[in-house]
C-alpha cells in the first residue's frame, strides 16, 4: 500500500476509535461530575444562608441567584462571584440579606492561591478550631465598601482582617465582593420589577 | 536463562538504574508541582502509571501497523485518550483529588516520560516486554513521587496523608510546600542517588 494512504488510514482509524471511546466515557462520567458540582453548590448555598429551609433558583443579568426562604419569608440571597486572585480565578459563594446590605455568609468554591499562604482564605490549618476564620469574619459585615486592616483585629462594620503574608489574596476577595455585590443587587432587583 | 534475566531487567531498570525522574530527569513538571502532599503524589503517580501501562501495551501491539512518519502523532492521540479517561475518572470518583491536581492530570499528555518510553521501548519491543517496562517505569516514577511528597508534606505541614506526625510545637517549614522546597528536595534526592551509584561503581 502507498505510504500516504497508509498514514491517513492509520491516523484516521486511531483518532476515530479514540473519539468513540471518549464520548462513551464522557457520557458515563459527566453525570457524576455534574452531580458533584451541583451538590457542592447546594452545600455552599446552605452554608452562606443559615436559617433557611428551602432555596429557589432565579437567573438574571448573568447571575444565578439562590433565594433562601423560611416560612415563605425571604431570608437571604446567595450567588457566585468570581474574580482574579493572586494566580488564578477565585470563585466565591456569597450570601447576603434580602436587601443586599449585609453578608450572611461566604465560602470559597475554588481558588488556586499560594499553598500555605493565600489558601488561608479558604482554610487556615494554623488556627486550630477556627480554620475558616478569614471567610467567617464576613458574616454580618456591611456590603459595598469593605476595606482591610493588617496585623490587627478588624473593628467596624466594613473592616476585614487580612491574612498575614497573603495581603494580595485577602484583598482579592474584598475586591471581588466590592465589585460584584452592587452588580448582583441591581440584577436581582430587576427581576422584581 | 539469559532471557529470564533480561525480562527481570526490563522491569527493574525503571525502578533504579533508569529511573525516569532520578536518572533520566523526565516528567519533572508534575513531579515538582503536585508533590505538596502524599495524597497528591500518589494520585499523580498512579494516574501516570495507568496511562503509561495502557499506552505501552497498545502501542506495542500496533507497532508494526503505524507508519514511521506518523508515529509521534499516533502516540500522542493514544496517550491523550488514556489521559482523558484517567482525568474524567478522577473528576467523577475522586473529585477532591481531581481539584487538587488541577491541570496536572491533563498535562500528563505531554509528560516526556510517557512519550519517551513509547519511542524508546514500546514501539520497538513485544507486548510482554513493553508491559514489564511500563510497570517498572511507572513504579519508579510513583516511588519517587511518594518519597518526595512524603518529605515535603512532613516538613511543610507536619503531616503524612493528613495525619499529624510531628510534635505539637513543630513549626512547619513553609518553604517545603512552595516551589523552592520541591527543587531543593528533588535536587538532594538526585544527588543522593548519584552518590549511591558512584559508591557502587567503585
Amino acid at each position: 500500500m502507498n505510504t500516504s494512504v497508509k498514514m491517513i488510514l492509520v491516523l484516521t482509524i486511531i483518532s476515530t476509535l479514540s473519539g468513540g471511546l471518549l464520548s462513551y466515557w464522557d457520557a458515563y462520567t459527566s453525570e457524576k461530575i455534574d452531580a458533584y458540582r451541583q451538590q457542592e453548590i447546594q452545600q455552599a448555598v446552605k452554608e452562606v444562608l443559615p436559617d433557611t429551609d428551602e432555596e429557589k433558583v432565579l437567573e438574571a443579568g448573568g447571575f444565578t441567584f439562590y433565594v433562601g426562604y423560611k416560612d415563605s419569608d425571604i431570608t437571604g440571597v446567595a450567588f457566585v462571584a468570581e474574580g482574579g486572585g493572586f494566580q488564578d480565578i477565585i470563585s466565591l459563594m456569597v450570601g447576603v440579606t434580602p436587601d443586599f446590605s449585609e453578608f450572611t455568609g461566604l465560602t470559597v468554591l475554588s481558588q488556586k492561591e499560594t499553598p500555605g499562604l493565600g489558601t488561608k482564605i479558604a482554610y487556615d490549618p494554623s488556627r486550630e478550631g477556627s480554620e475558616t476564620w478569614f471567610i467567617d469574619q464576613f458574616q454580618g459585615k456591611k456590603t459595598g465598601n469593605l476595606t482591610y486592616v493588617k496585623n490587627q483585629k478588624a473593628s467596624g462594620d466594613s473592616e476585614i482582617e487580612a491574612i498575614t503574608g497573603a495581603t494580595i489574596s485577602s484583598n482579592a476577595v474584598i475586591t471581588i465582593l466590592n465589585k460584584h455585590v452592587p452588580t448582583a443587587k441591581s440584577a436581582f432587583e430587576s427581576i422584581n420589577q | 536463562m539469559a532471557k529470564k534475566v533480561s525480562l527481570l531487567e526490563d522491569f527493574t531498570k525503571g525502578i533504579w538504574k533508569e529511573n525516569p525522574i532520578l536518572i533520566a530527569l523526565l516528567g519533572l513538571c508534575p513531579t515538582l508541582a503536585v508533590t505538596i502532599s502524599v495524597e497528591n503524589g500518589l494520585a499523580m503517580g498512579l494516574a501516570a502509571s495507568f496511562v503509561l501501562i495502557c499506552s505501552s501495551t497498545l502501542i506495542s501491539l500496533l507497532r508494526n501497523l503505524i507508519p514511521k512518519q506518523v508515529r509521534i502523532a499516533s502516540f500522542i492521540v493514544i496517550i491523550a485518550t488514556f489521559v482523558t479517561i484517567a482525568d474524567r475518572y478522577l473528576a467523577a470518583f475522586y473529585p477532591e483529588i481531581s481539584k487538587n491536581l488541577g491541570p496536572f492530570i491533563p498535562l500528563i499528555i505531554v509528560n516526556c516520560m510517557i512519550l519517551g518510553r513509547q519511542e524508546a521501548f514500546a514501539s520497538k519491543n513485544g507486548v510482554g516486554r513493553s508491559i514489564l517496562d511500563a510497570l517498572g517505569m511507572g513504579l519508579g516514577f510513583t516511588l519517587v513521587l511518594l518519597i518526595l511528597s512524603a518529605i515535603r508534606e512532613l516538613l511543610g505541614s507536619g503531616t503524612i496523608l493528613g495525619y499529624q506526625i510531628m510534635w505539637d510545637s513543630f513549626s512547619p517549614w513553609m518553604v517545603m510546600i512552595l516551589p523552592p522546597g520541591a527543587f531543593l528536595t528533588l535536587g538532594l534526592m538526585i544527588g543522593a542517588s548519584n552518590w549511591i551509584n558512584d559508591r557502587r561503581a567503585r
